[in-house]
């Protein structure tokens, strides 16, 4: 499927997906990387590295702020992929790039795209707005010592 | 379609008036493409909620924008900070959280902000004016601007709101628009008691209630008896910009853009209406505490910030009487607020009754939690609804009057008679 690239970078990862909204301020912490919100389906899942994929943002204005603070510390998902243009996702990378030189992805997908999208998929994401399913490659053993 | 640039954006962006603006407009000008704006447009206020210490991130934009020499270039007010200045000794605030955070208060009042440090500007003196456009963060205040006062701003994101008081400028798109302010959403109350709709609780609950339904949409009221007052607007406004992404709603007869339903949808009324019963407001109600029994360690009133007149319904309820020993009881305003209910003698009796007082903050945004507190009582939807996940604590809604109750008995105690009813 393709995209509209919000933030064009490319990414892969396990996709993460839900058709709730999440207010990223109270619904996450940056310094776990995980999803807090006591009333969200994902509650307790971590997005480090994952493609997550949300219809949009919603509530506090302080989102973003917890976002880039997310990029900071390295716990932020690998790539967002939501339905539409989500201007909140998308700032966060966009001055993540601007500070640090690191944006991640932003993609806005059409309803129907969106709703093919399943958790635990492979997927890779491109410069284009791209998104395609790829088998998962090995998972690399960390060496001790 | 391509975005077109006047002299004074390339201006902006070729950095002949400055670094720090030049920074600003290269991320509205990509933001600009995000929304994919047609022009860019010029904004007269802004109020920013960037100011909010997160992390090191946060502080590290607000100090790259005031190192650059940044400077707003219109009135611009400040959201709540990530400290209160004057009480964060008296609470488990860690001093390296107080002094990072109170940089970042240092960095965006050195950019000309006023220090303003309150979620509800528009009741310290800051209110925009009908029809103006303005930039605003923080999303009660969004809200209230919009669908209360006719101003007109898009739900600012936050970073995006500093970099919008430092050059005047913004996409002109969304809610800045005429066009795109009409009610989506038709949202009617039917068989509510008059009785409940005169209730303080009633409100925030209805608020709760119409960000769920609305989500991303502009809802229009209709059906209402009462007459809400500026405090039960603020209340609904918070509570639906939480539990949704309401920026605007429309009330038929009340709110200044819809004196009827044709007006509030500029023509074209949605052809299907949601309705709501007492029945589903009960529902929401219950939605809003987490906690089961009767343990209470904390009353929390206040956000969005508590008003003068928010501050004078309090105080008969304290005069007189003395807070439980075991629960703490506390208010968090503006300190202006605070400057005026102290010379109304709210303040006074709030100290008798062994409350306290935050200011410039508020329980969510700085980490003030003593470890002992599990279960906390507020009459903010707002509080409640992110309470659970920010403080790892239980909530209980309640009304005011619950609330001053239950910190006399030291057990939540409520009237539930109005919502079993």
């Amino acid at each position: 499927m393709v995209g509209r690239p919000l933030v064009a970078a490319s990414a892969a990862g396990e996709a993460l997906v839900s058709t709730e909204p999440l207010s990223f301020w109270g619904g996450f912490d940056y310094r776990t990387g995980t999803i807090i919100d006591a009333r969200h389906p994902l509650k307790g899942e971590c997005v480090s590295g994952r493609i997550l994929a949300l219809p949009s943002s919603k509530g506090s204005s302080t989102a973003t702020a917890v976002l880039l603070e997310s990029v900071l510390a390295g716990t932020g998902p690998a790539a967002i992929v939501c339905r539409g243009p989500d201007p909140y996702f998308a700032l966060a990378s966009i001055v993540a790039d601007e500070m640090y030189g690191r944006p991640f992805p932003v993609i806005g997908l059409q309803e129907e795209d969106f709703a093919d999208l399943r958790s635990g998929e492979w997927l890779i994401v491109g410069q284009d707005g791209r998104i395609v399913v790829w088998p998962r490659p090995p998972r690399l053993r960390r060496c001790a010592g | 379609m391509t975005l077109r640039l006047t002299e004074y954006d390339r201006d902006l962006l070729a950095g002949t008036r400055g670094a720090a603006p030049q920074l600003a407009m290269r991320i509205l000008v990509r933001m600009a493409e995000v929304y994919e704006a047609e022009e860019m447009m010029d904004i007269t206020a802004a109020h920013i909620d960037s100011a909010l210490y997160m992390g090191e991130a946060t502080l590290a934009f607000a100090e790259r924008l005031a190192d650059l020499g940044g400077q707003v270039v219109v009135p611009t007010t400040l959201n709540v900070s990530g400290v209160d200045e004057a009480h964060w000794m008296d609470w488990p605030v860690p001093a390296e959280w107080a002094e990072r955070a109170t940089r970042q208060m240092r960095a965006y009042s050195a950019m000309g902000c006023a220090p303003t440090w309150t979620c509800a500007p528009y009741q310290v003196g800051a209110a925009p004016q009908f029809g103006q456009q303005i930039a605003w963060g923080e999303s009660n205040a969004i809200a209230f601007a919009n669908s209360v006062l006719g101003a007109r701003t898009e739900r600012y994101p936050d970073l995006l709101d500093i970099c919008a008081a430092l050059t005047g400028r913004v996409p002109a798109v969304g809610l800045h628009l005429d066009k795109n302010r009409a009610g989506q959403l038709v949202v009617r109350l039917t068989d509510v008691p008059r009785r409940l709709q005169d209730s303080d609780a009633f409100w925030p609950v209805l608020g709760h209630l119409l960000g769920e339904l609305a989500g991303p949409l502009i809802p229009v009221l209709v059906g209402l008896e009462a007459r809400p007052t500026e405090d039960q607007l603020k209340a609904l406004g918070a509570a639906a910009a939480s539990s949704g992404s309401v920026a605007l709603f429309h009330i038929v007869g009340v709110t200044p853009e819809a004196p009827t339903l044709e007006a509030a949808c500029k023509g074209s009324v949605p052809a299907q209406e949601i309705e709501i019963d007492a029945s589903r407001l009960a529902t929401a109600w219950r939605e809003l505490s987490t906690a089961a029994g009767s343990a209470l360690d904390m009353v929390v009133l206040g956000s969005p910030h508590f008003s003068v007149h928010e501050f004078r319904s309090l105080a008969p309820l304290v005069r007189g009487a003395v807070r439980h020993k075991d629960v703490t009881f506390v208010v968090t305003t503006s300190r202006a607020v605070a400057a005026l209910a102290e010379k109304d003698g709210a303040l006074e009796a709030l100290r008798m009754f062994g409350g306290v007082l935050t200011v410039d903050t508020c329980i969510l945004t700085t980490p003030m939690m003593p470890g002992s507190v599990r279960t906390l009582m507020t009459n903010s939807a707002k509080y409640a609804y992110y309470a659970p996940g920010l403080l790892n604590v239980q909530v209980v809604f309640g009304s005011l009057d619950d609330c001053v109750r239950s910190a006399i008995e030291g057990r939540v105690v409520r009237d539930e008679s109005l919502w079993n009813g």
